[in-house]
């Protein structure tokens, strides 16, 4: 039996897993990766794209952080596409079909260049316990390894059940083995548990489908990068194919619905809304004669398509049929087929914003574990574990992300707060200041956070010193006087009638005036660089609106500070109901914000926490 | 820190109603009322004055300098005549003030409990509080769903949470099949909504009459006893009677508490026509005065004969019923028979009438509204650039939202994706 000590170690080498040990190994603790098989390292095993709207913002968080996805999403991007670029900037998400091989190598790449990072092969059976403490995780070889913080990011493998029609089998993602050792010990944790679905369409042969009558999607002109580090696009850039479902596919589906394994009766899980099978599209929206799929080739030099709008349960032969019934695909070959996966994930609720289990110190989870969908959710919470782990390694206080500063703040609030009742994905309506947190200013409201804690290298760290320097040195000549409305017409500046004198900024947060329009005005900045332009107009747009937020996230914050202790009992508090006390008990939110944000939790219940509160921090001072 | 105000003495008339102010700018509010300076820890008698200048109510005023006050900030407390009118005027003064806002439910307890101003004793008997205070809501809410509003409250929800779906469905599934233009749904939507706002708010009518009282017009023949009515249901001779018809000239006005509602009983010209001059410049200021009155009582055989349009919940009432022989559905001012009834009908007609417009009546929901239909104006000008700036329109509609919360309920991220995933077929 061998034997060996780390700081942190990280289980699984998913999007969450690699996030993780990043983070980790960044803030210079001994960190371990381990994984079935070190070729698993950086796979994806949904769909070849990373980025979209609230899932790109993640990205660029991750990277604002000194993450990795957004430096590998780079040089794996085929076709980049700023989604929403007509729109304001605050909505605008970047998105890229992924290379699969490109993107495993270059995750690879980064991960074995990654100082105090180890990546160890083996399966985890079971962790090493110290009474409720994870001290570490012992192989399926015996091996053990000790450390002072695990981290779990084992993704669909608890429990889960891979259905094709009517056949089923214990797995993972396709080819995997389900981790059922590792769920018995979880279930002797005692945490509240759920199951969720997810399916993936067939996988199709590029060279067997006729290209040539079906619509193109191209990428952006001037393609937006995920990493503030990254300047050009590395690999050759392709577009994806658009065909539409017709009315004898529908035909094909109803006809064989009892068939499909969600139809027939085999799957318990709930499935996320915003991705549903053809099937449920077809039932559920049975006036619509058509829909659109995007033909998405899996790599450059791969000819896998993904055909994104048809994930499915049906069996095999029937997919072939309807496959084939739509235009361009007739005589498509199916390399893999489709099918639907069931998965035991972790009521998130339980964990606390650093995604530790309370209950059992020393572990974290992170990912699709803990209820989420997509590779940007799983990173961005593999990032926080990292960190958190590292920092409780240390002995330092855990980093506390808020909806005020981040989309991570957003998904680690509505995850440990309110919990999941579907596979939970990011978008932008969630994020109540969304105008202020837009993917172009990740860096400023997030690296000098990184930086504070230790996790931003030097590289990045000078490169946001210049870029602040230059934002800075902007905004000062424009806000060093103001302009009467005689000298802003005069240069062809258009504003509101109303005699107010305003500054630079002032003027640039209308619509329709560019950094352009103010070079007559202020001559010096005529030589201020394109990039430079573009980020200071947008600071400057929702400047109105942001100082409207201020209050709201002033009040937030006040909440905020009002700290609850996790031992807090919500069953002495008198006045409560039953219903609302269960709720505040499994939430166990950490202050008076949260608290408020969990679902029925009324204003005058709030007070009454905080009375309670108030005394018993007087009664322990006393 | 916002400085706060709200009543905090009960709802509804009284000897004496309190307001309280607490925040930064308590003292100065205060004494922005009055002429005079006030102490920054005392008591002083002054009297109130609107921004016109015109006299509100006379009062006693108290400061408090934090943190020696119930709060532990700077403290007011206008102790006022306890008349709805006179609270309800002050209270829109204060709203009207910058800096000012109305307290939310517990807030004043709360902000003593933030600076410590709770010893264990207040503390421990807050749990009662609280399930007061909860009690008091949950009666508001069902109060105001119980009423025609109900149903214009829920729709504004449906609409509202319809309108910022059409948008962030744009915003957050641009690349799926979804419109990309959702302009004309969502102005249709908004428009319904802020007209709904708009006459709520400013056509506060009935909350004006609890203000000023309803106005009742007695209105019949000449000679049909209208001004004994009035004198019998006043318990004063407040109109002179006498034998001869076309006594009453001009319009009497007596006011009083019929049942707990401001009533302004107006006695007026009997009508007829006639050769008089002056007899007929009282009939027709008559008519008007009834036209536009909340309620006539019509003191004849046939309503038609008077040239006053009878209207829903008005009440026919047969003259002099002292005279006749059956003495059903009738009258008499002189011997008191059928006045019960009368009384039983206006208030009963009146009261119905004062709770189904609950909502504007508080100041609280008329700053709401107001709140809400401005951003709402702002999204609609926002939205005529069309889809370029949903990102603007959808945080004034998130802003329209807000406001509306104490009356729509809370429309929350979840309500939205509800909204989205059952209206489009997403996921490609």
């Amino acid at each position: 039996m061998k034997h060996s000590k780390f700081d942190v170690i990280v289980v699984g080498a998913g999007h969450a897993g690699t996030e993780a040990a990043h983070a980790a190994a960044r803030m210079g603790v001994e960190t371990a990766l381990v994984t079935l098989s070190a070729s698993d390292i950086g796979v994806m095993s949904c769909n070849p794209a990373i980025g979209g709207l609230g899932k790109g913002h993640l990205v660029r968080e991750i990277d604002a952080l000194d993450g990795v996805m957004g430096r590998v999403a780079d040089q794996a991007g085929i076709q980049f596409r700023l989604l929403n670029r007509r729109k304001g900037p605050a909505v605008q998400g970047p998105r890229t079909q992924a290379d699969r091989a490109l993107y495993r190598a270059a995750m690879q790449k980064e991960t074995q260049a990654q100082n105090h990072l180890t990546v160890v092969v083996g399966e985890v059976v079971d962790f090493l316990m110290d009474g409720p403490k994870v001290v570490g995780i012992k192989l399926a070889d015996d091996t053990e390894i000790h450390a002072g913080a695990v981290i779990l990011t084992s993704g669909t493998f608890l429990r889960g059940i891979i259905h094709i029609g009517d056949v089923s089998r214990p797995g993972g993602r396709m080819g995997d083995r389900p981790s059922v050792k590792l769920a018995e010990r979880l279930d002797s944790l005692d945490l509240p548990m759920g199951r969720l679905k997810t399916g993936t369409p067939p996988r199709l042969d590029g060279r067997t489908i006729d290209w040539s009558d079906l619509e193109r999607q191209d990428g952006d002109d001037d393609p937006s990068l995920f990493s503030f580090l990254s300047t050009s696009v590395v690999a050759p850039q392709v577009s994806c194919g658009i065909t539409h479902t017709n009315a004898r596919t529908h035909e094909i589906i109803e006809k064989n619905l009892s068939r499909s394994a969600m139809y027939g009766g085999h799957i318990d899980g709930v499935g996320p809304r915003y991705c549903p099978s053809i099937e449920d599209k077809i039932v559920r929206f049975a006036e619509k004669d058509s829909h659109q799929i995007f033909l998405e080739p899996e790599g450059v030099e791969d000819h896998t398509i993904y055909p994104n709008g048809i994930s499915t349960s049906l069996p095999q032969d029937v997919q072939q049929d309807y496959v084939r019934s739509i235009k361009g695909l007739e005589k498509a070959e199916i390399l893999q087929p489709g099918y639907a996966i069931e998965y035991d994930y972790v009521d998130p609720r339980v964990l606390t914003s650093s995604l530790s289990l309370p209950d059992a110190p020393g572990l974290y989870l992170a990912g699709q574990i803990n209820g989420t969908t997509g590779y940007e959710e799983a990173a961005a919470q593999g990032l926080v574990a990292g960190l958190n782990a590292a920092l409780a390694v240390l002995g330092r206080d855990p980093i506390h992300f808020t909806r005020a500063d981040s989309y991570i703040g957003v998904m680690i609030d509505d995850l440990t707060t309110r919990g999941v009742a579907e596979p939970y994905r990011m978008f932008t309506s969630r994020a109540e200041f969304r105008l202020s947190l837009r993917a172009d200013n990740a860096d400023q409201r997030l690296t000098p956070i990184g930086i504070g804690l230790g996790c931003v290298g030097k590289e990045r760290q000078s490169r946001f010193g210049e870029k602040m320097d230059k934002l800075t040195a902007v905004k000062s000549k424009l806000t060093d006087r103001t302009y009467t409305q005689k000298e802003v017409r005069a240069v062809g500046i258009n504003v509101n009638q109303d005699g107010n004198r305003r500054d630079g900024m002032a003027l640039l947060a209308f619509p329709d005036v560019s950094f352009d329009d103010l070079v007559p005005l202020v001559p010096e900045l005529e030589a201020v660089e394109t990039g430079i332009r573009l980020q200071v107009e947008r600071d400057a747009l929702y400047a109105n609106y942001i100082a409207r937020q201020k209050k709201d996230v002033e009040a937030m914050k006040r909440d905020e500070s009002y700290e609850i202790p996790r031992d807090f009992d919500y069953s002495a508090l008198e006045g409560l109901s039953s219903e609302m006390k269960q709720k505040l008990s499994l939430a166990r939110p950490l202050n008076i914000a949260q608290a408020g944000r969990v679902e029925g939790v009324t204003p005058a219940a709030l007070t009454l926490l905080l009375a309670k509160l108030r005394r018993e921090q007087k009664v322990r001072k006393a | 820190m916002d400085t706060i105000f709200a009543l905090a003495s009960a709802q509804g008339k009284a000897g004496v109603a309190v307001i309280r102010l607490s925040g930064p700018l308590a003292h100065s509010a205060a004494a922005g009322l009055t002429c005079d300076p006030l102490p920054p820890r005392g008591m002083r008698v002054r009297s109130l004055y609107a921004d016109d200048g015109s006299r509100l109510d006379d009062g006693l005023i108290l400061t408090f300098q934090g943190p020696a006050s119930f709060t532990g900030e700077d403290v007011a407390e206008l102790q006022i005549h306890g008349s709805t009118a006179s609270v309800n005027a002050v209270m829109r003064c204060l709203s009207d003030t910058d800096g000012l806002r109305l307290a939310e439910p517990g807030e004043f307890t709360r902000r003593a409990l933030e600076n410590g101003k709770m010893d264990l004793t207040q503390v421990e008997g807050l749990a009662d509080l609280i399930d007061a205070e909860t009690e008091a809501q949950r009666k508001q809410a069902q109060t105001i769903l119980a009423g025609e509003l109900g149903g214009l409250a829920e729709r504004w929800r449906r609409h509202l949470i319809r309108a910022a779906s059409l948008l962030e469905a744009v915003i957050d599934f641009a690349d799926e099949e979804v419109p990309t233009d959702v302009t004309p749904e969502v102005q249709t939507l908004v428009t319904g909504v802020m007209q709904d706002l708009q006459r709520e708010a400013d056509g506060v009518k009935i909350a004006e009459r609890i203000r000023t009282g309803f106005e009742v017009a007695i209105v019949g023949l000449p000679n049909a006893g209208k001004s004994t009515l009035l004198n019998a249901l006043a318990g004063r001779e407040a109109a002179i009677t006498s034998e001869y018809a076309g006594t009453t000239r001009d319009v009497i006005e007596v006011r009083m508490d019929l049942a707990g509602l401001p009533v302004t009983l107006l006695d007026t010209a009997g009508l007829r026509e006639t050769e008089d001059h002056v007899e007929n410049l009282g009939i027709e200021l008559a008519r008007k005065r009834a036209d536009s009155a909340d309620l006539r009582v019509f003191l004849t055989e046939d309503p038609s004969e008077l040239g006053v349009q009878m209207l829903d919940g008005d009440i026919q009432m047969l003259p002099k019923s002292d005279l006749r022989e059956d003495g059903n559905g009738g009258i008499s001012g002189k011997t008191g028979q059928g006045i019960d009834q009368l009384i039983s009908h206006i208030s009963c007609v009146l009261g119905k009438r004062s709770t189904s417009h609950g909502i504007a009546t508080r100041e609280r929901h008329r700053v709401a509204l107001i709140d809400a239909r401005t951003a709402l104006g702002a999204a609609m000008a926002v939205l005529e650039s069309g889809p370029d700036l949903y990102d603007i329109a959808a945080e004034e509609l998130r802003t329209a939202i807000r406001a509306l919360e104490t009356l729509v309920g809370r429309i929350g991220v979840e309500d939205l994706l509800d909204e989205i995933f059952s209206s489009f077929c997403l996921g490609k």
